[in-house]
């Protein structure tokens, strides 16, 4: 389906506003009467709480209140679970040690949250810090995932038995079984990195209580501001009418800004209603370095059994998962893990076990990637070893196990983050991976240019790997789609935006069906007031989910633009014709009526509206899809590295990606650019590091190292390749696609590292490298 | 991260604003570019009770050939502008070298040449790079003039010999004697990164190839830039050739350095490196100085 914008690279309308510096943020905005809000966060990450004294901040000037847990009273409870438990899956086991908005009794984790001041200024509420004194009993920190798991570790919650949070084993066919067959049998042990969200803007809240007219204005940078009114107007007890949630323009999401249940979302409106003044927090870039939700860090114990000539008979994966101190989240990114491990491959004979396990660390929610990453790099990295151990190539491997398109649709037996069994929907996995190695010219690379290369002295490596991208999941979302007698067109959902360009894909869509200018299409998301159901950004669901509720709002504003206009122009509704912006008699230009005056019409100030019929032209409609959707796709990538100092320059990738029929392929390639960039930085720069004493070393950029521009391949190509078979699941055939760049960068850099030091031998078994443990990787095969 | 309450003065000249430190005494900070000293501050790392602002005082930037066919360098003069100065294009092409690899452009528009030396940073390009050209640095007080090598200026991670009652106002380079070379190389996981390793090198040969004089520092290995002793005493006086500068890299990576590990890198990984960087800028620099300088 092509329209006359739908499909089209059309530039993104909301950059003019973003890139000339006129977008509102949340810190742009001042309420009158506006107080500030600081938290003083724990140094310790494990301690119990003895006394916490505040009264020398009161009395610094400018400081208004100062709250510990216990000013709250009964307002002070563990918060809910934001993703209820895997009851889906037979035998699962969940503890629920849901977020404490503020730490009492005792500290979980370094930079919980231990006092809340409030002051004229942020400045001064920080410097209130100084004259707050806080006695704890510190206590040995749970850092390591496997020790954490042992029934000797110390507790993070007292009253569980261990630090399990969740067990979940799921098997399809029997490994066990299957092992017996094999001719190989290949075990590895493979850490998966702990990394950042890191959003250009940092969190931020500001709640306002309006006493007169007893309503609580929220402005907050969420990935789910339905969640915030719900759970705001629950604690508060309040009607969802009196709480409105606005999301101002946004600074990039990736995940973190969709957990709610933290210190400011839920004390924040508390206290605007206590001291009737509006209260505002921005997170500084250190308090999301260590209190704000961050991802991976897994450690993943496989096994893969196989026959000689390199088909998959079974695969096993006991894999730890660090959910950091509480679980809000429930299960969503070891799930995605456990679905994504075997979503490419034909694999007979799965048996997988999340062992999700409470550190004495920061949460653990959905980063861009969202388990996903985790388990597509556990499976291509075995069948890498598998491969060596067999002395065949990573191609040939894969070849033999990669699912054809008419295999598909698939049940893998497997269920997911949406509590739904995975099925693998459309697509050409093998065609994908054949394009690939095209298109990265592979035989070429290995026969001539790296031969040629290692002559002069150069190392090169290539990788290539396959992967999928679970996408568009349930339950719903929704949209109203109404036409001005203006004649403009207003589009509002539910969903909020962190620049993933709704404003322009949900307009193109309308735009084609109403025939109008798309930049009369003004969409407007994220606020309560608005529109009111959907459950939030996450999962690469805007594109699907809304845009097909767009799609079938506007078919039903467009039926309503020809019943109407059949009785405005008095003629049957198939001589009625929609010009852009107008309607008119077909063959009578002279007819015309404007869309907007046609919209006044169906919207009379005098005389009667037939029974039945709605004024307006509006519509609302709503869209769930049975299950997710499941892209795929491939990547290559030709490196060189200094052998002496073991720095990698990445000289060229290629991804080719199927995310179905694309609304807009420009905006379809800056998410892939964007999610390579994370991909790269995950595998190359960005880790977070605790100690044992569960400090976060890399609170900072200064450590914490972001990809830079200078970072990225010096040649980038995106394929586009979408199947014949394309999607059935929803009218316009689409797929998600925010997070698949970000999933096949670690395994095929990786690879292509082991590649260029293949003569040595040199065999990695982690996500994350630097030159220093390049080197360090190389120093061991040396003095073996 | 927001800073402490501090006093803030905004002098227009150099008299006002020794003036005014004088006044402030241990109270005073000057703040110059604030690359470092305003990211300080908003960490709270750094709680200066005043900020003593030089960026009103003109009269401390400026380049100025000397007659001698140095430069000097006023301590205000942003490091952008030194990078693409044509006298300093000219006469000391190693600066511009190593002004590349300082952070990313926007930070060279702000932060100066001058402060950068002042806040001593062993991780930073600038006071390493003052050390191996033995910059001599006037230091300015109320009614005082001191000048000292930049050798002795730098004395401990962000220490220097500079009084609080004090500034550093100017830098003056000697030109190299003909024949001389010099070479900066680095490592660093990402353009305008901090390096965990960097050599610079700056080398004079005579007439018959014989190598007359070599200056040679080491940077981020140690908690202060090593100036090297071996790289004087194998080469000065011989010819260097291959094994004289191997010779150099593992004595100097073997006995000069005591690198530690970090987040970034292992303190073997920084030795290995260091080994590796010695090499290449030793080989560049002599053969620059074959080239003449160039």
């Amino acid at each position: 389906m092509t329209g006359k914008y739908f499909g089209n690279p059309i530039k993104r309308l909301e950059d003019k506003q973003l890139l000339t510096g006129n977008a509102k943020y949340i810190d742009d905005i001042e309420v009158p009467g506006q107080l500030h809000a600081a938290f003083l966060r724990s140094d310790f990450a494990h301690a119990r709480i003895l006394k916490i004294d505040v009264s020398e901040a009161l009395k610094r000037p400018g400081v208004v209140a100062v709250y510990t847990a216990e000013d709250f009273g009964d307002f002070w409870k563990p918060g809910p679970l934001q993703v209820p438990p895997p009851t889906a899956i037979p035998g699962s086991k969940f503890n629920a040690r849901t977020l404490v908005p503020i730490a009492k009794d005792k500290i979980r984790y370094s930079g919980e949250v231990l006092a809340v001041v409030i002051a004229e200024s942020r400045y001064i509420a920080e410097d209130a810090f100084d004259d707050i004194i806080v006695d704890v009993e510190s206590l040995p920190a749970v850092v390591d995932l496997e020790k954490a798991w042992e029934d000797s570790s110390v507790l993070v919650h007292d009253d569980l038995p261990s630090n399990m949070a969740a067990l979940v084993t799921q098997e399809v066919g029997n490994y066990e079984e299957a092992k017996k067959k094999a001719d190989v049998v290949v075990a590895r042990r493979m850490l998966i990195e702990h990394v950042a969200g890191a959003a250009m803007e940092n969190r931020g809240f500001l709640a306002s209580w309006d006493d007169q007219n007893q309503v609580m204005t929220i402005w907050a940078n969420t990935q789910s501001p339905l969640t915030v009114r719900g759970s705001v107007s629950r604690a508060l007890g309040l009607a969802e009418s009196q709480v409105h949630v606005i999301t101002p323009a946004i600074g990039g999401g990736f995940g973190p800004k969709v957990m709610t249940s933290l210190t400011d979302d839920v004390l924040l409106p508390w206290i605007s209603k206590q001291l009737k003044r509006p209260i505002k927090w921005v997170e500084d870039r250190r308090e999301n370095f260590l209190a704000t939700t961050s991802e991976r860090d897994q450690v993943h114990h496989c096994e893969i059994a196989l026959k000689k000539d390199g088909t998959i008979l079974g695969f096993k994966d006991v894999f730890y998962h660090n959910t950091g101190a509480y679980d809000s989240y429930g299960m969503t990114v070891p799930l995605n893990t456990q679905t994504h491990i075997i979503s490419n491959y034909r694999v007979p004979n799965f048996y997988t076990q999340i062992r999700m396990v409470f550190t004495n660390q920061m949460v653990v929610t959905p980063v861009r990637g969202a388990g996903r990453s985790e388990g597509v790099f556990a499976m291509e990295r075995m069948l890498d070893f598998a491969a060596k151990e067999m002395g065949l190539s990573p191609i040939e491997i894969r070849r033999k196990n990669l699912l054809r398109a008419d295999e598909l649709p698939l049940a893998t037996g497997i269920t997911g983050q949406d509590f739904v069994k995975n099925t693998l929907d459309s697509g050409d996995y093998l065609g994908n991976f054949e394009k690939c190695l095209q298109a990265i010219e592979y035989d070429k690379f290995i026969k001539e240019t790296q031969p040629k290369a290692q002559k002069e002295g150069k190392r090169l490596g290539i990788g290539v790997v396959a992967f999928t991208e679970g996408t568009a999941v349930g339950p719903y979302e929704g949209c109203k789609v109404t036409v001005s007698t203006s004649g403009k067109v207003t589009m509002t959902t539910g969903y909020s935006s962190q620049g993933q360009a709704h404003y322009t894909v949900f307009a193109q869509i309308i735009a084609d069906q109403l025939n109008v200018k798309v930049e009369d299409v003004k969409v407007i998301t994220g606020d309560t007031n608005h529109f009111a159901w959907g459950a939030g950004t996450f999962a690469s669901r805007g594109a699907t989910l809304v845009g097909t509720a767009a799609l079938l709002a506007s078919q039903k504003v467009r039926a309503k633009i020809f019943s109407t206009a059949s009785k405005a122009l008095g003629v049957p509704e198939d001589q009625v014709e929609l010009g852009e912006g107008s309607v008119s008699i077909k063959g009578k230009p002279d007819s015309a009526i404007p869309l907007g005056t046609l919209a006044a019409m169906a919207n009379p100030m005098r005389g009667v509206i037939e029974p039945g019929v709605e004024p307006g032209l509006e519509a609302t409609a709503y869209y769930g899809p049975p299950h997710g959707s499941t892209g795929c796709g491939a990547m290559g990538v030709i490196l060189s590295i200094d052998e002496e100092t073991c720095k990698p320059v990445l000289e060229k990738m290629v991804i080719v990606d199927d995310c179905g029929t694309m609304i807009n392929p420009l905006i379809v390639d800056g998410q892939l650019q964007g999610g390579i960039s994370m991909g790269i930085g995950n595998t190359l720069y960005e880790r977070l590091v605790y100690d044992e004493n569960g400090q976060l070393l890399t609170a900072s950029f200064m450590d914490y190292l972001m990809p830079l521009a200078t970072d990225m391949p010096k040649k980038l190509e995106i394929i586009h390749n979408h199947a014949e078979s394309s999607l059935k699941l929803n009218p316009l055939g689409i797929k998600g696609v925010g997070e698949a760049g970000a999933i096949p960068p670690g395994p095929a850099i990786v690879q292509a590292i082991e590649d260029a030091f293949a003569d040595k031998g040199v065999e990695i078994l982690e996500t994350n490298l630097s030159p220093s443990s390049i080197y360090g990787y190389l120093k061991k095969v040396e003095h073996k | 991260m927001k800073p402490v309450n501090f006093d803030y003065y905004a002098p227009s000249s150099v008299d006002e604003a020794l003036d005014t430190l004088a006044e402030l005494g241990y109270d005073g900070k000057v703040l110059a570019g604030g690359q470092s000293l305003i990211a300080a501050m908003n960490f709270r790392m750094a709680r200066p009770s005043a900020l003593v602002d030089l960026n009103n005082v003109a009269e401390l930037s400026y380049i100025k050939p000397t007659a001698d066919g140095g430069l000097a360098i006023g301590t205000m003069t942003r490091v952008s502008t030194v990078e693409h100065n044509q006298d300093v294009i000219q006469r000391f092409p190693l600066l511009v070298e190593v002004a590349k690899f300082i952070a990313h452009p926007q930070i060279r528009r702000r932060g100066t040449f001058g402060g950068a030396i002042a806040h001593a940073d062993p991780a930073g390009q600038l006071p390493s790079i003052s050390m191996v050209m033995n910059m001599q640095a006037l230091i300015k007080g109320k009614g005082t003039e001191r000048w000292v090598a930049a050798p002795d200026l730098i004395i401990g991670p962000f220490m220097t010999v500079i009084e609080p009652n004090e500034m550093l106002a100017e830098l003056v380079i000697k030109p190299h004697p003909p024949r001389t070379g010099a070479k900066y190389v680095q490592v660093s996981r990402q353009s305008g990164g901090y390096a965990q390793s960097a050599v610079a090198s700056i080398v004079t040969l005579d007439e018959n190839e014989i190598c007359k004089d070599v200056h040679m520092v080491l940077m981020s290995v140690a908690e202060v830039p090593i100036l090297s002793e071996k790289a004087r005493e194998i080469l000065i006086g011989n010819k260097p050739s291959k094994d004289a500068i191997e010779a150099v890299a593992e004595a100097a990576s073997t006995s000069e350095i005591d690198p530690a590990s970090d987040l970034h890198a292992s303190a073997d990984y920084r030795r290995s490196i260091t080994r590796v960087l010695i090499v290449r800028s030793l080989t560049e620099a002599f053969e620059r100085a074959k080239r003449g300088g160039k």
